[in-house]
């Protein structure tokens, strides 16, 4: 057991699945010497060697496309994009090839790739280094979107994403790479996929989010707290396909709903939850849902990162909307 | 079995690493005097680089990318552009974006997360810095189409690392430049790093240049620590470029002799003795021992200019620093040519958000 942060569970999770399984190979860029630009993979190379730890020429389509080909030759990839804002190079295999290969094939070949990148603003990057894409991967059929929150959540959904048989964008929060620490046990066991957790229980409204905003939600549910208010809390952490029997259980107890997303707000998964809500608990809501989104800017450079992303007080703006709701 | 195609990439270099001349000069350069312009340009390029590295240090700035060890590229090149051709730049290029007219404080501007980084009223027609590597190359081919559906005189030249020759995007443009024998010159400025990749891994090709061959277009190595090389290779490509002959790849052979970004530690994939190595062949002390050999340059001279490049510096620091800082509607400012309608409850959300902020501060 250890006391480690996000990308350090990262790294812990990429050590042991390549110990474990010799299928299992990195690549991406700066993955090798330098261990990744954000150290997910320092030391692998070291330890794995320079075949399975590849450090590629620059090209995303590359990277992509090639864990594609590794994949349904029975490799287990896990590739690299070094920030989100360049995965939009790697659509085109992941949306044509990636999510099609099994059904193309009608189940001959299939990809158990995983594409790993960072995500999410507020770390003071340059331009296009704080994007929040997962609505555009979460479109993509045949894939899975995975978002870790925590240390430990990051060291098991990653196994998972892994040893999964078909191919996984897996998101880091880069904000939250070494915000705290966590106890992990190097255990080799993975967390399930396709499953929300609740991570805090309440009465009067659920709120709903993942990676670096789900803290945001706690915040705000501690701040509602001391007002007698009670917010249940769900981090859905697999964002495709949506454990939708927790999130409804929860909203059928509570009866209102906030979902929190730090991405653009039209055709956001806060849209996606939303109306799956309105129509299958329509007559439990209290309220109508609220989203608590990002604007529908590009994503502003860092002098005003702040003010785009939503925090917990635009969260408990929210709450309080749907909570004098009549 | 007969030769199908056979090629050879010339490499141009006038000036050795000791300052000492290897070749004929170019007749632009038999009045040394008439190069002590770029020289002034390359030690302002420096001493600002050497600014905004402190200020990331102390703050002021984010995450900055240095142009150690290129100045010769960026002088050369903004000297042979004319003021209607265009740039497409990479984040490295502020250098040539300086001699394009574009105000420094912008450079600051930009890393210090602001959009206004962006805007150039000097040369309202370059690009914007190119963060996503090599995207910038299939846009030069799209401004060099133009100019020459236009049947304008004037020149695309865009720049980009030797990492960014490993993207599609780079083959694709060269490759369609050449079928319609676009006004582009490309400047592949290889300075032997991507991040932590060196040159060897990103290609097996013996030179960068080389791979316009297959594009069938001209190409040539200059040595870019060499400004009368850059000048002579980058001016050529740019007439020709101009008079219709066609696009070209020049490849800029340097060394970062900086980390990638201030967010890089370069001691973990390479030595301090590779790195010394190359300080031996930087631009800036080698155009000097010639100014000076040719009793072009002198040592008081010098002093002046450090002065005169600490001054300026200065004042651009300045006008960073009394930029108004961005109100958060800046968000939703040009986003569109109007914007619809359907935006503008955002737009009020977020400007009593930023209020109600500055109250509970205030409070
Ligand atoms: C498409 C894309 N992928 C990855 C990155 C992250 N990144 C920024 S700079 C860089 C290396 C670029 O190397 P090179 O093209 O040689 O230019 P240099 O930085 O050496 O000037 C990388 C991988 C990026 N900005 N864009």
């Amino acid at each position: 057991m250890s006391n480690i942060t996000l990308v350090e569970g990262i790294n812990l999770a990429l050590t042991r699945a390549m110990q474990d399984d010799e299928s299992v190979v990195v690549l991406g860029e700066d993955v090798g010497l330098n261990g990744g630009v954000f150290r997910a993979t320092a030391g692998l190379q070291q330890r794995f060697g320079r075949e399975r730890v590849a450090d590629t020429p620059l090209a995303e389509g590359l990277i992509a496309g090639m864990a594609v080909g590794m994949a349904a030759e029975g490799l287990k990839p896990v590739a690299e994009i070094q920030f989100a804002g360049f995965a939009y190079l790697a659509i085109d295999q992941i949306l044509n090839h990636a999510g099609r290969l099994r059904h193309r094939t009608q189940g001959r070949l299939s990809c158990p790739m995983v594409l790993r990148t960072p995500c999410g603003a507020g770390i003071h990057a340059p331009e296009h280094h704080s994007e929040s894409p997962e609505a555009m991967f979460a479109h993509i059929p045949g894939i899975r979107v995975v978002y870790p929150s925590s240390p430990a959540k990051a060291y098991g959904l990653l196994l998972a994403a892994i040893q999964d048989p078909d191919p996984v964008v897996f998101l880091e929060p880069s904000r939250l790479y070494r915000r705290f620490k966590e106890e992990v046990v190097d255990d080799g066991a993975p967390l399930p996929l396709d499953k929300a957790f609740v991570v805090r229980e309440g009465t009067d409204v659920t709120f709903v989010a993942w990676g670096a905003m789900l803290h945001e939600a706690l915040e705000a549910a501690d701040e509602l707290a001391a007002d007698g208010l009670f917010a249940e809390v769900i981090d859905l952490a697999t964002l495709k396909p949506i454990d939708f029997d927790t999130v409804l259980a929860s909203v059928k107890k509570t009866g209102r709903c906030v979902v929190i997303t730090e991405a653009p707000r039209t055709c956001s998964l806060a849209s996606e939850i939303s109306a799956n809500i309105s129509e299958q608990a329509l007559l439990n809501l209290l309220a109508p849902v609220e989203r608590v989104t990002a604007f529908d800017t590009v994503t502003p450079m860092f002098r005003l990162e702040e003010k785009y992303m939503p925090d917990s007080a635009r969260i408990i703006a929210a709450a309080r909307k749907v909570m004098e709701y009549q | 079995m007969t030769v199908a195609a056979s090629f050879e990439i010339r490499f141009t270099r006038y000036l050795l690493p000791d300052g000492r001349e290897a070749a004929d000069l170019p007749s632009f350069a038999s009045d040394p005097r008439a190069l002590v312009p770029d020289y002034r340009a390359m030690v302002f390029m420096r001493a600002l680089d050497a600014k905004a590295v402190a200020m990331q240090r102390t703050g002021q700035i984010g995450t900055y990318a240095s142009t150690l060890g290129k100045e010769a590229i960026d002088a050369g090149i903004g000297r042979v552009l004319h003021k209607e051709d265009v740039l497409l730049p990479s984040y490295r290029e502020s250098g040539v974006l300086m001699l394009r007219g574009v105000s420094p404080h912008r450079t600051l501007l930009y890393w210090g997360g602001d959009e206004r980084g962006n805007v150039f009223p000097e040369s309202p027609r370059d690009f914007p810095f190119n963060v996503p590597i090599g995207t910038q190359l299939p846009h030069a081919a799209g401004v060099a189409y133009a100019m020459k559906l236009r049947k304008e005189p004037r020149v695309a030249l865009v720049m980009c690392g030797d990492g960014a020759t490993s993207k599609g995007d780079f083959y694709e443009a060269m490759n369609a430049a050449g079928v319609w024998q676009l006004p582009l010159v490309i400047v592949a400025v290889n300075n032997h790093y991507a991040i932590s990749v060196p040159r060897h891994m990103q290609t097996k090709a013996q030179t960068i240049a080389q791979k316009a061959i297959a594009a069938g277009i001209d190409c040539e190595q200059v040595d870019g620590n060499d400004l009368i090389a850059v000048r002579d290779g980058v001016g050529r490509a740019v007439e020709k470029a101009r008079t219709g002959g066609g696009p070209t790849l020049v490849e800029a052979l340097t060394y970062r002799l900086s980390d990638h970004t201030t967010a890089d530690d370069a001691t973990r994939y390479r030595s301090a003795e590779e790195v010394a190595q190359h300080w031996k062949e930087e631009p800036i002390l080698r155009l000097r021992t010639w100014l000076h050999a040719k009793g072009a340059w002198a040592q008081e001279q010098e002093q002046a200019l450090a002065k005169d490049a600490a001054v300026h510096v200065q004042k651009m620091v300045q006008a960073y620093l009394e930029t108004p800082p961005p109100g958060p509607e800046q968000m939703f400012e040009h986003l569109y040519a109007s914007l619809p309608k359907q935006y503008i409850g955002q737009v009020t959300q977020l400007t009593e958000e930023a209020e109600s902020h500055v109250e509970h501060h205030a409070g």
